[in-house]
């Protein structure tokens, strides 16, 4: 854990209610499927966001306007500075992927999909992607993966973009191992739709986001876990549901 | 030159910062970026007898100026605290440390006290029974005078530490509590754990913590703690360990001329992992420029005739 002042680059709309926001600092600890916890003026908590891209100096966010904390993260302008925790959590295990993985990414979820399959390609491993979203107009991200060179799939719940229905009506593919991070719901329908071992990315409410407090542990079958150190993410041989 | 000594029941802490229970774990995560000898002591993550999960999450809900946790004493229990976390927190903390216990009966709290009494390492005891997140235990030993009195007695009678009750805000006359405490053998009390609140999701139109109450602290909580701290200290003379919502060196000295002899810092770790250190390198020069030598000099120190 590190923690890190960060400046502002940018921080602009690319989706209904989503923001990216880019930021320049130090981000050595830093590795996909980890997330990053933001001190906001005038919130008390931290916020968790998960880390879509980084470069040694450059950090890539995707967030979501929630609540009144990610509100004010959408208000920020460039030239200021954001105050972060890095490193923290375990981060997604590239060595069992096998040489075709799925990453699959629901609305939020989307983003630490991305670096991973930065990683994954570079490891020369063949990756396919399908981002999942409820209508056309919350959809991101689609250009980058396909830039990546990953074969990406687009699902829409109401239709109105790419394949109509949720991941789960794209997953009928060949792969060799899985990646996921999204809603709770759509985790467990990946659980139920997958046909090999895989990753899986959770959300919890967070204290302090570093193993401290005890705020976000949940039950696995190999003992209780601290989403935020332990996790967020869990094996698919590990999860109670 | 400043002094920042201050001593608990014949234990002398180099300075009064004690990161509190529930928010420090057993230490090693706060020993990964700084060397925790720097605290006066630190208080262990609240050990029952059995391990423990805790509530069901969501157990974080954020607050004006603070949070509400429910966590409910998730524990390994105290057999792997002994076996286990000691061990491995002498290898960070070379200093005693202060030993949390809780429980779910009077022959619970004497049990775990009476192992704990064994472990060189420990400090003190700070004996909760004030947790405002679990059933039939916890907080229920310590809304009374006599239940208070109680546990103190069974605990003091298994251990030769110094014992301090950790009191609960949440009770109509806390100061009673303290001299219930004092009258029954108590070598300290720590106050003041958590306030018992709540908040409700507009979308779910349900409590966002899944207990559905929890346990407030944060600079929300200060001033109701000082004026605790302030009540105690005129009901009784044995030494308080004051705590709730502390976030700064300026925080320390106002609750120890409120009647602390030692501070505890919480829910300030949980944002800044590096506060108490902070305030721990702080605290000199806010002495030197209130112009305090010996810190020891200032508790009680608001208390005039």
């Amino acid at each position: 854990m590190y923690n890190v002042d960060f400046k502002i680059i940018s921080n602009r709309k690319i989706a209904k209610n989503t923001f990216e926001m880019t930021l320049s600092g130090d981000t050595r600890g830093i590795a996909p499927g980890q997330f990053v916890n933001l001190k906001l003026d005038g919130f008390y908590l931290r916020r968790p966001i998960s880390v879509c891209d980084y470069t040694p100096d450059t950090l890539t966010l995707i967030y979501k306007v929630v609540g009144h904390g990610t509100e004010a993260m959408s208000k920020m302008a460039p030239g200021e500075t954001l105050d972060a925790l890095t490193g923290l959590g375990n981060g997604y295990d590239t060595s069992r992927s096998g040489d075709r993985p799925l990453l699959i990414g629901g609305g939020a979820g989307v983003p630490p999909m991305y670096v991973l399959a930065k990683k994954l390609l570079a490891e020369g491993k063949k990756s396919t992607a399908i981002l999942g979203f409820n209508s056309a107009d919350e959809a991101f991200y689609e250009a980058e993966f396909k830039a990546l060179g990953c074969e990406t799939y687009v699902t829409t719940a109401d239709g109105s973009y790419g394949i109509r229905g949720f991941v789960t009506d794209a997953m009928d593919l060949d792969y060799t191992y899985f990646y996921t991070c999204g809603p709770e719901p759509m985790l467990r329908a990946v659980y139920n739709k997958s046909v090999t071992s895989g990753q899986f990315s959770f959300e919890e409410r967070m204290g302090c986001g570093f193993g401290a407090c005890m705020g976000c542990t949940c039950k696995t079958k190999y003992g209780h876990k601290r989403i935020c150190k332990d996790g967020p993410v869990l094996t698919r041989e590990e999860i109670v549901w | 030159m400043t002094n920042t000594q201050v001593t608990l029941s014949g234990l002398t802490l180099s300075n009064p910062v004690i990161p509190a229970s529930g928010t420090f774990g057993y230490g090693y995560e706060f020993a990964e970026i700084y060397d925790i000898n720097c605290l006066g002591s630190f208080s262990f993550k609240g050990t029952t007898r059995e391990p423990r999960f805790g509530n069901e999450p969501p157990r974080i809900a954020e607050t004006a100026s603070g949070m509400l946790n429910a966590v409910g004493l998730q524990n390994p229990g105290i057999d792997k605290v002994i076996s286990e976390e000691l061990p491995k927190l002498r290898k960070v903390f070379r200093k005693p440390v202060v030993a949390n216990i809780s429980g779910f009966s009077i022959d619970e709290y004497a049990e775990c006290c009476e192992r704990i009494d064994k472990e060189e390492g420990v400090g003190l005891i700070e004996v909760n029974i004030s947790c405002p997140n679990v059933h039939c235990g916890g907080m229920s030993f310590g809304t009374s005078p006599e239940s208070a009195a109680e546990v103190t007695r069974a605990v003091k009678a298994v251990t030769s530490k110094p014992v301090y009750m950790k009191l609960s805000p949440n009770v109509t006359d806390i100061a009673a509590i303290a001299k219930a405490c004092e009258d029954a053998g108590a070598d300290g009390v720590s106050l003041i754990n958590t306030l018992m609140g709540m908040r409700i999701d507009l979308r779910h139109r349900a409590p966002v913590l899944r207990n559905v109450t929890g346990g407030l602290s944060g600079p929300a909580v200060f001033p109701v703690a000082l004026r605790m701290v302030w009540q105690v200290y005129e009901a009784v003379r044995i030494p308080i360990i004051g705590m709730g919502g502390v976030a700064c060196a300026e925080d320390v000295i106002e609750m120890m001329l409120a009647g602390a002899t030692a501070v505890e810092v919480g829910a300030a770790n949980l944002v800044d992992p590096f506060a108490s250190k902070k305030i721990v390198e702080e605290l000199p020069r806010v002495m030197e420029r209130l112009h305090i030598e010996n810190l020891t000099d200032i508790i009680g120190g608001a208390h005039h005739g």
